[in-house]
């Protein structure tokens, strides 16, 4: 190992460093800041609120999104709820509860200062979205209503029906709309990066394809902020949006970025199982459900393909509930996943293939009443019937893990700047919060905590310093990165092979899936390693990318994402090779308990490993790392039984 | 599963275009209409020909993106649903399935089944928020919802903005988009401040992006995937009525 990686993580105690750092920030003046300009890729919770905080603050923004208007970004999809330590049930909860769970959720695996900066700013996220107009679920005395969620036990998410992340964009949409109408913002729809700007080591400016017209554009700017969201489609199954893709990150890493702990990959216990070969998308069914809902499976091989109403109550194992007893169906996600397979592996499991366990709400229905399990989930029960044509209040759902958002992601310092100065990135896209495993209601949270209220403290401390250098867009940098763009995508164009673009997708993904999913191995990591690029070689000389670069061209679009997903794989499991420990999602079958639960080696591995590219289309990258420093936490063993 | 279809085919936003037909053969029940799409264009593109451009992401009708007319019905038979919600084992064996673009003069076809929908973001730019500073926020509990207005307030919030309600009106209207939004920040505490703004602004962007007014044949409500209620146009209509008193009272 090379390299020891700077956190930047101010002095102090740990309560207090986020106030010092402002403290000690660095700031742009008012009549300032309209010189300078800022680009923001991505339209999320986090890249929307940060280029409407930043448009208000008085900045020039320039905003772009691959989809056709902001508003959809998959920040949208969101279900369950947001968590702030508001503590408002009165049930113990406290900014350092928040943090804790947090940082334990993700087994120890994300760095102190940030997740306790996280805990502190989330009621102001709450304050925010109310002033927003964000319709929250509330009590009958008018005040806001909570929630549980898995691996805390107190309750503090925050929602919307099972809206909670469509609400909040659309929060953070308008607030951006107000921008773009007051002319802070400048907004590019329809519009996708394809590679980072460098000039003299600062992160500059873009080159994007505007998708409508195939138009090849050069942006410079100030500064260049990266919220692009996660690579879950690597696997090509999952709850990820369509369009979500790895490209700006991975674009930003062949040009220095560091990308951290790619194989930091969280499945959600709780989707619709998959149905056929031609599957484009797994749907998930919030982890909320969980409250209401118990997880069980026949104890018997033979009751597997029973109807679940005929299989008595002593037939039944709620392996959740008798393996986790003071966490029961709330245990965290990879917990919960990985027990969802353990006992499918085992024969267990129900429906196609034996890959599903039941999600049962006769309890609650019994106990509540259908109308309040209607109130509380039903527009998940109608999602649920429209997919499976089955009705969730009379028979149990089927459900089964599937992936859904990526820990890892470009590595940031406590300013979320990356090791390239200038490019910050914010989001799922970074890596610097929920370490190996993110916890429900995290995502949220963290999207707007970083684009509301981190990154505009963060990002004047490195303007203050560039007034007036900003290049031209034909610096030499420009008009090569513009070049090598350009060549990338004839190139593409001009293999005119057998194989469709998908087809390398669903392949890629499989592999990943089977090799480096729920469990890891260094064999199959190795063979994946192997496998993989013979894959993106015939990719480059088989694919058939039909039409032309000038003109709307989806299977373009799609061709270059898959491009990068096929070097982005390999890197992901070279990090879950190099990373010969379990922790959280990452489970190496290596390394488990007697009982086969994830045994982390925090004498060895308690670094945050970020990789840097070395040319090539993906030869062995170099590995830097960041040891974890924890001063207020005690590096425990994760138990939730 | 075999089916025939007759998809529309238009190449830049100038070009003519025209319904172009194309047969399906074993599709399994449990495709989704979208994964129905995809199979056909893996198919003409191993063939060597265009595939059909038409949009989706989410593909579990949040994003509101889908913008399909399937036989005459904006977002297909099935409803309430986006077209990605829609299964095949929704048509008989053997049907004719006609897929179009949403057809509003303020959604242009891009390409094919691809149209651009930025007029309803105009229109939310034009008013559709709450000049919320971030940072200046009272503490969140500090403002009472009374939970019935915060339930409603929702049900209008819940719009995903995919223009099927302009796509299926008589007169291309997009007031149930507009309502949405507006009753939304209008049944709020936080929305009062703005309200007379917010209705007059949006309902004159709406007019100046070409869209049509309601005539009360419910058309919106019907195709709506997240079941937005027209009562919300009443609302609208009552906000406009009453901040139009106003202004030109010189209030």
């Amino acid at each position: 190992m090379t390299g020891t990686l700077d956190s930047k993580t101010p002095d102090g105690p740990l309560p207090e460093k986020w106030r010092r750092h402002q403290n000690n920030s660095r700031l742009v003046a008012p009549n300032n800041r309209r010189k300078f300009e800022i680009i923001i890729v991505g339209t999320g919770l986090a890249g929307g609120s940060a280029a409407a905080t930043l448009g208000e603050q008085g900045y020039n923004v320039k905003s772009f999104c691959y989809q056709d208007s902001p508003r959809r970004a998959h920040s949208i999809a969101a279900q369950g709820g947001i968590n702030a330590a508001k503590n408002y049930p009165n049930d113990g909860d406290s900014v350092y509860r928040l943090f804790y769970d947090t940082i334990k959720g993700g087994d120890f695996r994300s760095r102190e200062a940030n997740v306790y900066r996280l805990a502190e700013v989330a009621n102001s996220i709450i304050d925010q979205c109310v002033e927003q107009g964000v319709p929250f679920a509330r009590e009958y005395g008018g005040l806001l209503a909570n929630r549980s969620f898995g691996g805390a036990q107190v309750s503090r998410t925050f929602y919307a029906r099972g809206q909670t992340g469509q609400q909040l964009l659309l929060g953070a949409y308008q607030a951006l709309s107000r921008q773009i109408a007051a002319g802070t913002v400048t907004m590019f729809p329809q519009t996708e990066m394809l590679d980072l700007v460098l000039v003299d080591g600062h992160a500059k400016g873009i080159i994007t394809r505007n998708l409508i017209t195939g138009e090849i554009v050069r942006h410079a700017a100030d500064a260049v902020v990266l919220a692009t969201g996660g690579y879950g489609n690597v696997f090509y199954l999952s709850t990820n949006a369509r369009g979500c893709n790895v490209t700006a990150t991975y674009r930003a890493y062949k040009k220095g970025a560091l990308f951290a702990n790619p194989c930091y990959t969280q499945i959600h216990p709780t989707c619709i199982p998959v149905s056929g070969d031609y599957q484009s998308k797994l749907t998930l069914m919030s982890e909320s459900l969980r409250n209401d809902g118990r997880v069980w499976v026949p104890k018997r091989k033979e009751d597997c393909a029973k109807a679940p109403n005929d299989i008595p109550e002593a037939d039944r194992d709620y392996y959740l509930e008798r393996k986790y007893p003071s966490y029961g169906n709330l245990a965290p996600r990879d917990i919960s996943s990985r027990s969802a397979k353990e006992v499918c592996d085992e024969g267990h499991g129900v429906g196609p293939g034996g890959r599903g366990v039941y999600l049962d709400f006769k309890d609650a229905i019994a106990r509540l009443g259908e109308d309040t399990i209607r109130e509380r989930y039903g527009n998940l029960f109608d999602i649920y019937e429209k997919i499976t044509g089955d009705n969730a209040y009379h028979a149990p759902m089927r459900i089964y893990p599937a992936v859904h958002y990526t820990m890892g992601g470009l590595w940031v310092d406590y300013n979320l700047m990356s090791n390239i100065p200038g490019l910050h990135v914010i989001g799922e896209a970074n890596f610097s919060d929920h370490g190996a495993n993110r916890l429900g209601a995290s995502a949220l949270m963290q999207g707007l905590a970083d684009g509301y209220f981190v990154l505009p403290y963060t990002l004047p401390n490195y303007l203050a310093g560039q007034l007036g250098k900003r290049p031209a867009t034909d610096h030499p940098e420009f008009i090569k990165a513009e070049a090598d763009v350009r060549e990338r995508t004839r190139r593409m164009l001009e293999v005119d092979g057998k194989r469709s673009v998908d087809s390398f997708h669903r392949e890629l993904g499989l592999l990943l899936w089977d090799k480096c999913g729920m469990a890891r191995n260094a064999a199959g990591l190795q063979e994946a390693i192997a496998r993989i690029p013979q894959l993106r070689e015939e990719f480059w000389s088989n694919v058939n990318v039909p039409g032309y670069g000038e003109t709307f061209n989806q299977s373009l679009e799609r061709a270059g994402r898959v491009a990068d997903f096929l070097e982005f794989g390999e890197l992901m499991c070279r990090d879950a090779l190099a990373r010969d420990e379990s922790c959280g999602g990452h489970f190496r079958e290596e390394h488990q308990t007697a009982e086969g639960e994830a045994l982390r080696n925090d004498k060895e591995f308690a670094d945050v490993f970020a990789w840097e590219y070395q040319g090539g289309p993906a030869p062995e990258p170099k590995l830097h790392t960041e040891p974890l420093v924890f001063e207020s936490v005690h590096l425990a063993t994760r138990s939730y039984k | 599963m075999n089916f025939k279809l007759k998809i529309w085919r238009q190449t830049t936003r100038e070009a003519k275009g025209e319904l172009k037909s194309y047969e399906i053969e074993d599709i399994s029940p449990a495709t989704s209409f979208l994964e129905m799409l995809d199979i056909l264009n893996e198919q003409l593109t191993t063939k060597g020909a265009e595939p059909i451009a038409f949009d989706s992401d989410c593909r579990e009708g949040i994003c509101g993106i889908c913008s399909l007319t399937i036989n005459g019905e904006a977002h297909g038979p099935s409803h309430p649903a986006a077209a990605c919600q829609l299964y095949m084992r929704e048509f008989k064996e053997g049907e004719t399935i006609t897929v179009e673009p949403f057809r509003v003069r303020s959604f242009p076809i891009v390409k094919d089944l691809v149209i651009n929908r930025s007029a309803l973001d105009r229109i939310v730019q034009a008013g559709g928020f709450v000049s919320a500073r971030t940072g200046s926020a009272p503490e969140a509990n500090s403002i009472l919802v009374p939970k019935h207005n915060a339930d409603v307030a929702m049900e209008a919030a819940a719009c995903i903005g995919c223009g099927a309600c302009a796509a299926a009106c008589p007169n291309a209207s997009a007031m149930l988009f507009t309502a949405a939004k507006i009753s939304h920040l209008a049944l709020l505490p936080q929305g009062q401040p703005e309200r007379s703004r917010r209705v007059l602004r949006m309902v004159r962007q709406m007019d100046e992006e070409g869209f049509g007014n309601c005539t009360n044949t419910y058309e919106c409500e019907a195709v709506c995937p997240a079941e937005i209620s027209a009562s919300f146009i009443a609302r609208m209509n009552r906000e406009y009525a009453i901040a139009s008193l106003r202004e030109r009272m010189g209030e």
